[in-house]
């Protein structure tokens, strides 16, 4: 598994007639870490679900290493290596933990489980449990596992830590530390916990009203409390 | 890195799955075959009614695995239940090709290509869309197979079937005895070959189609594709099925493609419990068998009874009877899964 790099150039989408964002253009190189922030209703899931290829695109290119996958369905983008945690985590509640990391095996041996097992010691504990009987953690280092079993490129990760009781975080973040750490994956973080996203990201964008308003490393957003303040609306 | 350590690990985790889900089946295996011994024995004057009810429970089987696992509605599986009778009954009255397995495979055959071409409509919609296109496909090949009488009949039904000895050895005989036994060895297999295909990656992937299509199509992987590769399967169960009625009873009537016909394996699924396959086999069981009795006592309000029945188990359990079992068994062992 090699990272690769993700391009977003001019990129404007929504859904239906609403364009959500707008113009939006970055570039993460292979196994970088890009933070994502904004205030809520900024556009910041809606870029996610449009590199995924869930929205409508009203102009723009997304480019994945050197695979252009702004025609591509959905399907077609995981294919080429584009793997997204959504923010509502999205198992399938009536499969067991192990049941859902299979549908997530792509063409991998069923042996690649011990993998997600190694990664989140709990989920092998629950294995024989529904996705419906997991707490919100346990549900989201589940989605996390299952997108990772299928070895993506680079992975987007819409909120993880919403929701979840502190030393959980803490266990997901040391996990997706340790996925970071290798370089394999140019990984993708959008993430209301400013702090927690700062310390992952090697760069940082901000958007506002759909649109990139500020961008730069975390050091230089960590410098400049006034960008912190009018378009994260907090001090942190 | 990988050591010798977590590799032997893993292979005795896979290998005590493979063993606890073989115990699983074996257990299906040793009930079907008890209860199907008992029938056996205790009612040697009903092995025609219990082959035509193993017959349904393909049908109800293969309706398992488009509804239960898959969540695609239809009300028109009977089409290739039929698709499955008329091919065994026509391959046998018209070529003269009498020998039942080579009848059994060129229904399962056209079933399963009956079942390709109905996906590759009844997948176009959704919901009641989808309903609503699985009772046109099941009323035009009910019409279809009424026009070429030539062939199948029409409401005459196609008769002339006359299955050969099994091996050159076991006759068809008059009270249905190598005909039920032929009926239980082929519901076996296909119930084990049934468990089997749920249980793989393909069966996981059709059921979180079933729960969320757009996260499996965000994993990255084909939806329809799958889903047309399920049909296929439970097309060539549900074909299966019709060629076993058509090599038991001899005849293939309309009724074997009809919206009825549908609707009543729906019904049994229901009754037993959607997406668990031994609830199509319970479901299955329970309403022909009340059916059966109750018509049997009262010929004129039997329907009213049934009708009766099906809302008390809908009512009170809608997990069907093997839901209801499910229930109690956890409720004895003071549990919960």
């Amino acid at each position: 598994m090699t990272a690769a790099p993700l391009d977003v150039h001019g990129l404007s989408a929504g859904y239906g007639p609403t364009r959500i964002i707008e113009d939006v253009t970055f570039h993460v190189p292979a196994g970088g870490r890009l933070a994502v922030l904004g205030r809520n209703g900024v556009g910041k899931t809606t870029l996610f679900a449009s590199i995924a290829g869930q929205t409508k695109r009203y102009a723009g290119h997304v480019t994945l290493g050197a695979l252009d996958i702004t025609a591509l369905d959905g399907s077609a983008r995981a294919l080429g290596g584009l793997g997204y945690v959504p923010q509502n985590r999205s198992i399938f509640q009536s499969l067991t933990v192990e049941e859902n990391l299979q549908v997530g095996l792509k063409s991998r041996p069923r042996s690649a489980i011990e993998e997600s097992y190694a990664m989140f010691p709990r989920l092998k504990e629950r294995r024989k449990n529904l996705g419906s009987q997991l707490s919100g953690g346990e549900q989201q280092m589940l989605a996390t596992a299952r997108t990772i079993l299928g070895q993506p490129t680079v992975l987007l990760l819409d909120e993880p830590l919403e929701g979840l009781a502190p030393v959980i975080c803490d266990e997901l973040m040391a996990a997706l530390t340790a996925l970071a750490a290798d370089r394999t994956t140019t990984i993708l973080l959008v993430e209301q916990r400013i702090k927690a996203a700062l310390d992952f990201a090697d760069d940082v964008i901000i958007l506002e009203r759909g649109r990139i308003a500020w961008q730069g490393t975390p050091a230089a957003l960590d410098a400049d409390q006034r960008v912190v303040e009018r378009l994260l609306g907090v001090g942190h | 890195m990988t050591t010798d350590a977590t590799v032997k690990a893993r292979n005795a985790a896979s290998l005590g799955r493979v063993r606890r889900s073989a115990a699983v089946d074996a257990t299906a295996v040793v009930i079907i075959l008890a209860a199907a011994a008992l029938l056996y024995v205790l009612f040697p004057g009903s092995l025609a009614l219990f082959t035509r009810m193993v017959a349904i429970m393909m049908l109800a089987l293969s309706l398992d695995l488009v509804t239960g696992f898959a969540g695609i509605a239809t009300l028109g599986h009977a089409a290739l239940f039929g698709a499955g009778a008329y091919a065994a009954g026509i391959l046998a009255s018209k070529f003269g090709f009498t020998d039942p397995f080579a009848m059994l495979g060129v229904g399962a055959v056209a079933g399963a290509l009956a079942g390709i071409v109905s996906s590759v409509v009844i997948l176009r919609g959704r919901g009641l869309g989808q309903l609503v296109l699985s009772i046109a496909i099941v009323q035009l090949a009910h019409e279809a197979a009424n026009k070429l009488s030539a062939w199948t009949g029409g409401s005459d039904g196609l008769s002339g079937i006359a299955p050969a000895p099994i091996f050159g050895l076991y006759r068809f005989d008059l009270w249905g005895r190598t005909a039920f036994i032929l009926a239980v060895a082929l519901l076996v297999v296909v119930f084990v070959l049934l468990r089997v295909i749920i249980r793989s990656p393909f069966g996981m992937l059709c059921r979180g189609i079933k729960q969320d299509p757009v996260r499996v199509r965000a994993m990255g992987a084909p939806v329809y594709g799958t889903l047309v590769k399920l049909y296929a399967i439970a097309g060539a169960v549900a074909g299966l099925g019709g060629a076993l009625s058509a090599v038991a009873t001899k005849v293939v009537g309309l009724d074997s493609l009809s919206f009825t016909l549908s609707a009543e394996a729906l019904v049994m699924l229901v009754l037993g419990g959607v997406g668990k396959l031994f609830g199509a086999l319970i479901g299955t069981f329970v309403f022909i068998w009340f059916e059966h009795l109750v018509a049997a006592i009262n010929p004129f309000h039997w329907l009213t009874i049934v009708g009766v029945m099906l809302i008390v188990v809908v009512l009170f359990e809608p997990r069907g009877l093997t839901g209801a079992a499910e229930a109690l068994w956890t409720r004895a062992r003071g549990g919960r899964r």
